[in-house]
């Protein structure tokens, strides 16, 4: 186990130093202390090394993750796991707004509540939160999966594109062009998946599927020559 | 862009700690605002005494035989404590609107920025390290206070346009954010009598809350208001003499923390901010909920 100390060190050396272990590595395990909420670490790693942040942490924590895995032993700040590619983040307590936005692959789990935005705009990451969502999550989702074990709030899956978002609880309203879907064996076996990876013990029929109703303007074949 | 940082003493031997603490989280907010930086500190109160925090550009001549003149168009006891470009005077109870009106014609082009028994505001433009510094703010003591570091978006970088905002006895505000509103507020505010002096979008919205209070609203039904008649972007914490008020628009973009313990309530605009206060390991952390009114009191 590798320590490195931030306060100590400063950002720029963890990053860089991260993001030099490649596949050949021998230091796979990596703990990075005293993060007192600073900003953008363990950002833009590429390889399947192992990091665990020993507190919370400010904004887009885990950005860009490819590979890795990084553990938060705290809340996070805005935009964690943003635009990841591959690989997990996972983080213990809360997440403010926009966690994984963008996200292309990956899986993120929040065991703690996720606040607004969470999802805006993802485009295949898989996204599990132990807890609550608040309002205006999977905006414009394109792909991947959103789990919610917990409530949502505002607003969910709005303008949403194929994204498929379940959810145990309740929810406070769907956004535009949102609406519940049937639940079927296949969807059952996603979530049975993703609860699992995610440390999750809810059932896969406690919940409900939500995506798009594809009657927005740009699902509209007649539309099709606008573009 | 701005950065906002705010204390609530629930325990008292605190208290001579508040300055320091409020010091080191604004701070580490300059970041998000580097161009201005103040502090409303809700400290002692005298009995029959009231406070005014006054600013000057040219401070030298506009506090040189202030208290005396004062003391003379008043007619009774005025007191003055000069730190920088800010004055405290020291005034008796009741005179306060009488002590406005009479620096008004002394001094014209001296800023009154607070008026109370225990508020006294400092802001100035710079970054926030000097600002807290010229002020020794690190020295205060107090039951609360609310800081802000400014990065303009709405009006000039002004002594003027920094926060916090007092538009009402031992009232303050600080925002994060920007109102869209503003102007037919301040017409509208001004028609009913109430004092804005500047250009600024914030100064509206403390506006908006002293004009609530005054039509009989709590704080907390005030800022309630706030949700249905201002427009746009605003993450505010509000002082009174005696409470501590958060709120946040509907969509929740501006950042927001709170942390509470036995000792205290705590808000950052990031939890860098908070992360020296003592006991935070063991707080409970949290990001206060979109249009949700949140309030303490002593």
């Amino acid at each position: 186990m590798q320590t490195y100390d931030l306060e100590a060190n400063g950002l720029r050396g963890l990053n860089s130093t991260l993001q030099e272990q490649n596949g050949g590595t021998n230091k796979t395990a990596w703990e990075v202390v005293n993060p007192k909420g600073s900003h953008a670490i363990a950002v833009g790693l590429d390889s399947p090394i192992d990091v665990t942040v020993k507190g919370s942490t400010g904004y887009y924590c885990a950005g860009m993750n490819q590979q890795a895995t990084v553990r938060v032993e705290g809340s996070v700040g805005p935009g964690v796991a943003e635009n990841m590619m591959s690989g997990q983040v996972i983080v213990e307590g809360d997440a403010s707004q926009y966690a994984g936005a963008t996200g292309h692959g990956g899986l993120l789990v929040i065991k703690g509540n996720a606040s607004s935005r969470c999802g805006i705009s993802m485009k295949g990451i898989d996204i599990v939160v132990h807890g609550n969502i608040g309002h205006m999550c999977a905006f414009m989702a394109q792909a991947g999966n959103l789990v919610v074990c917990g409530d949502a709030g505002d607003a969910l899956g709005d303008s949403c594109y194929e994204a498929r978002l379940f959810v145990r609880g309740s929810v406070k309203s769907l956004g535009a062009d949102c609406i519940e879907k049937e639940m079927r064996p296949e969807h059952i076996e996603i979530l049975k998946d993703l609860l699992e990876r995610a440390g999750s013990d809810a059932k896969p029929e406690e919940f409900k599927r939500y995506g798009s109703a594809r009657q927005l303007y740009n699902f509209d074949v007649d539309n099709a020559q606008a573009y | 862009m701005c950065g906002i940082v705010g204390l609530f003493l629930k325990d008292k031997s605190l208290e001579p700690k508040l300055g320091d603490m409020l010091t080191d989280m604004l701070i580490t907010m300059t970041d998000r605002g580097p161009d201005s930086a103040g502090i409303a500190i809700y400290g002692s109160e005298a009995d029959g005494r009231t406070k005014l925090t006054v600013q000057s550009d040219a401070p030298e001549e506009a506090f040189d035989g202030l208290d005396g003149a004062l003391a003379e168009a008043l007619s009774s006891d005025v007191s003055i404590r000069v730190i920088d470009t800010h004055a405290v005077l020291d005034v008796a109870a009741g005179k306060a609107e009488e002590a406005r009106s009479a620096l008004a014609e002394l001094r014209p082009g001296m800023r009154v920025m607070s008026a109370g028994d225990t508020i006294e505001i400092y802001k100035e433009v710079g970054l926030p390290e000097k600002v807290a510094e010229r002020f020794d703010v690190r020295g205060m003591s107090g039951t609360h206070g609310i800081g802000h570091t400014r990065m303009a978006t709405e009006s000039a970088v002004t002594t003027e346009g920094a926060h916090p905002f007092s538009t009402g006895s031992d009232q303050c505000l600080v925002h994060n954010g920007s109102l869209s509103n503003h102007n037919s507020l301040r017409r509208k505010l001004r028609r009913d009598g109430v004092r804005i002096e500047s250009q600024n979008d914030t100064e509206v919205g403390a506006a908006y809350l002293t004009w609530k209070m005054q039509n009989g609203a709590t704080l907390g039904e005030a800022l309630e208001g706030t949700l249905e008649d201002l427009d746009g972007f605003f993450n505010f914490v509000v002082g009174t003499k005696d409470g501590f008020g958060v709120v946040r628009d509907p969509i929740a973009c501006k950042p927001a923390v709170m942390a509470e313990t036995d000792q205290y309530v705590a808000f950052g605009s990031e939890y860098r901010a908070l992360v020296n206060l003592p006991g935070i390991e063991d707080a409970k952390v949290w990001e206060p909920e979109p249009a949700t009114v949140y309030f303490w009191n002593h």
